[in-house]
């Protein structure tokens, strides 16, 4: 398959794998933070951390839109759906996401709620134009790669004069989230999160651009290289990080160069802007409150808001007690050091959210990497 | 099941629909039994009219299977919902080396399935009975109402006959044997996804729906010692794998170089953040056998319409912990899980 076989090539791959091997230097570690999912995911399919010499370790960051969103939230869609009789529309990812009392969206439908999976923003408009005597709520979650179509499917709702339809907003921005995680004491102060070096955004870059990350790139003196979901894209960018580190330099590189731009994608940008504003805070989970990091709808589009339209207030929930998904999205844990982890959590009973979605780093160490953690259970004890 | 023959007018097979009469075991339903399933599935045993159909058995095993249908959309590229209720049965029973002799067939109607669509459904299963030469020998109609269903789902049962020295189970492959796919993977699954209501998308595939007890009886009389055979429906490849890994407590190595995908398949996969491994298949199927049958398998395979690109993918390896392992095309080597929930695009 034409520009996808190039990026997965092996006989690059182990070339590149030399080069770093003879460029790392031996007497110093290189702690890299994937920020996403998608890389997490890549380096968990494809091997690539078995390519890697030892000093090269990634540290898996929390570029996981489903892994992000804080327990209230979910409980606030089930609410839109059980209380106010709305059809939620969700993507599929969210489903099985863990809300507050082991609920999920998906238990709450089969309790005779109506949630329905959609693949895009644009089928919760088309299903509030078949049921015009019901009330649509599209539970829209993501980076800023899901948030230009949001804003597109807003802008129409109002254009067609779409009455039934809103949008329970959750967006979050990636460039704030990147510096709450420099800026937390454990990377700064104590130096117990070791992190030297980005693997920046793939596909969120290719609409805010490479410039955002020059801000933290120069402040915290870290290197940023945006870096594509390949393979290839994974290892070059690792090597790109490797380079700067040796040469003391701290810059935003871009590896992605075939989609990412420094200014990125205007259009988008400008579409987000009409109908986004930033919200002073908002809560992940993980990171706690973090400020300026969600988007708001604006007023100009008020109508169409969920929180405006209906009473919407989002409670605190904590996680469940000794998950350690919070500390995994900092980087300040692996998975495997989470006593529930492959135990009573598992893809099939998530307790947290890391291992629900694919982006999920739990969700990548079990489905990838099992076998590697010489875990004595054997399959039978895991169905049983 | 009494068959009347004689009604005041015809059934309205252009425009009209079902209704609860249909179901309600008098004159209606004899004239939809009569006027459409007896005539499309045209078998003496039917015609006789009884609530069962009488026969005698050969010596032998007998194996017996059932499945039931609620695909959707119920026409999709390259089949029905009709034809897919006949493969999928005599393909489970011909998993286990049997010769499949009869079908039942039990349909679930939602009031308001258009009539039309029902006949174009019930045909295209009289055909798939005729072309695989098993007969749809007993049936049932229940009608349910609207709201309740989901248009229209077919039960079948199955019953067939394993010849003399043949011992195919899943719990038999051992250390040492051979995997062996018959054809491209994911082809069902993708066009199935194609014409789901909220992703249509185009592509030239078509689903790979079809009988496979023709292409099992010529591995049978080659090799009858074949040790495991299973048709990758649901959950795909990597979920039969798995299947037969933990029935039969050994691991397996599959390499993902030799495992035939479509291009298509693979590009509409790509895009929809899915796994080919992991996509229904209705017309394939695995085969393991010891490596010393494998050359022979494989040919008689290959010389078979439903098995020209057949290949051997892996081999069953000694493994306590029963896992799938893959060698990638990048080089590396990666655990191929049961799958947990739905594949799901992602959304990142």
């Amino acid at each position: 398959m034409k520009y996808v076989d190039e990026f997965r090539n092996g006989d690059l791959a182990r070339r590149l794998a030399a080069t770093i091997a003879r460029e790392a230097n031996a007497s110093r570690t290189y702690n890299i933070m994937e920020f996403c999912g998608g890389h997490t995911h890549a380096i968990f399919r494809y091997g690539v951390q078995d390519l890697m010499p030892e000093n090269v370790a990634f540290v898996h960051g929390p570029g996981c839109p489903v892994c992000v969103l804080p327990i209230g939230r979910i409980d606030n869609a089930i609410e839109l759906a059980e209380r106010h009789g709305a059809i939620v529309c969700s993507y599929g990812d969210m489903m099985r996401v863990p809300a507050s009392e082991r609920r999920s969206l998906i238990k709450a439908k089969a309790a005779g709620a109506d949630i329905r999976m959609v693949y895009s923003i644009r089928d919760a408009l088309r299903i509030a134009r078949e049921t015009p005597g019901r009330e649509v709520v599209f539970f829209a979650i993501g980076f800023e790669t899901t948030t230009p179509p949001t804003a597109v499917a807003l802008r129409e709702a109002q254009a067609q004069g779409l009455g039934n339809f809103s949008v329970f907003c959750n967006h979050v921005l990636t460039p704030a989230a990147i510096q709450h995680i420099l800026q937390s004491p454990e990377v700064r102060d104590l130096g117990t999160v070791a992190i030297d070096g980005f693997l920046g955004p793939s596909h969120v870059s290719s609409v805010i651009g490479s410039r955002p990350y020059e801000y933290f790139a120069e402040e915290f003196q870290r290197p940023v290289v945006i870096a594509g979901f390949e393979p290839l894209d994974v290892m070059q960018a690792t090597l790109m990080v490797i380079r700067q580190l040796n040469e003391g330099r701290h810059e935003v590189e871009n590896e992605y160069v075939r989609v990412v731009t420094r200014e990125g994608n205007l259009k988008a940008q400008a579409l987000v802007a009409e109908v986004f504003e930033l919200r002073p805070s908002f809560e992940w989970r993980g990171l706690g409150d973090v400020p300026y990091s969600a988007l708001r709808i604006k007023d100009a589009y008020a109508e169409f808001d969920a929180e405006k339209r209906f009473p919407v207030a989002t409670r605190r929930v904590r996680d469940a007690k000794s998950c350690e998904c919070p500390s995994i999205l900092r980087g300040a844990k692996k998975p495997t050091d989470c006593k529930l982890f492959g135990n009573v959590c598992t893809p099939e009973s998530p307790i947290g959210s890391c291992m629900v979605s694919s982006e999920g780093a739990c969700a990548a160490y079990w489905t990838y990497g099992r076998f590697r953690q010489g875990s004595p259970r054997t399959q039978e004890e895991v169905a049983a | 099941m009494t068959i009347m023959t004689r009604f005041s007018s015809r059934l309205d097979l252009r425009s009209g629909a079902i209704d609860m009469t249909h179901g309600a075991g008098g004159r209606a339903m004899a004239q939809l039994v009569s006027e459409l399933f007896v005539r499309h599935f045209d078998n003496p045993l039917l015609a006789q009219g009884n609530d069962q159909a009488a026969f005698e058995v050969a010596a032998g095993r007998l194996v017996m299977s059932t499945d039931g249908h609620v695909i959707s959309p119920v026409f999709f590229p390259g089949g029905d919902i009709g034809c897919l209720s006949v493969h999928g049965t005599l393909n489970d029973v011909a998993m286990s080396g049997a010769r499949p002799l009869y079908l039942s067939a039990g349909f679930i109607l939602e009031e308001g399935f258009p009539l039309e669509d029902l006949e174009r459904i019930v045909a295209s299963m009289a055909a798939a009975a005729r072309e695989s030469g098993v007969p749809i020998v007993t049936g049932d109609t229940k009608v349910v109402e609207k709201g309740k269903g989901d248009g229209i789902f077919i039960t079948t049962t199955g019953l067939g006959v394993v010849p003399q020295g043949v011992n195919i189970s899943g719990d038999r492959a051992r250390a040492g044997d051979r995997i062996i796919v018959s054809g491209s993977i994911g082809d069902h699954g993708v066009a199935i996804l194609s014409k789901r209501a909220n992703l249509e998308f185009e592509t030239e595939i078509r689903s790979d729906t079809a009988a496979l007890h023709g292409l099992v009886a010529a591995m049978v009389e080659v090799i009858p010692d074949i040790h495991c055979l299973r048709d990758p429906t649901r959950g795909g490849l990597a979920t039969t794998l798995n299947e037969l890994a933990q029935q039969s407590r050994v691991g397996m190595r599959i390499r993902e170089a030799a495992i035939p995908v479509k291009g298509d398949v693979r590009a509409a996969c790509e895009l929809l953040g899915l796994d080919p491994l992991y996509v229904a298949n209705e017309g394939k199927l695995v085969a393991i056998c010891e490596a010393g049958d494998a050359d022979r398998l494989l040919a008689v395979m290959r010389s078979h319409p439903h098995g020209t690109e057949a290949q051997v993918i892996g081999e069953v390896v000694a493994d306590k912990n029963a896992f799938v392992q893959m060698e990638t095309n990048f080089g590396g080597s990666r655990i191929v899980d049961w799958l947990a929930g739905e594949q799901l695009p992602r959304i990142c």
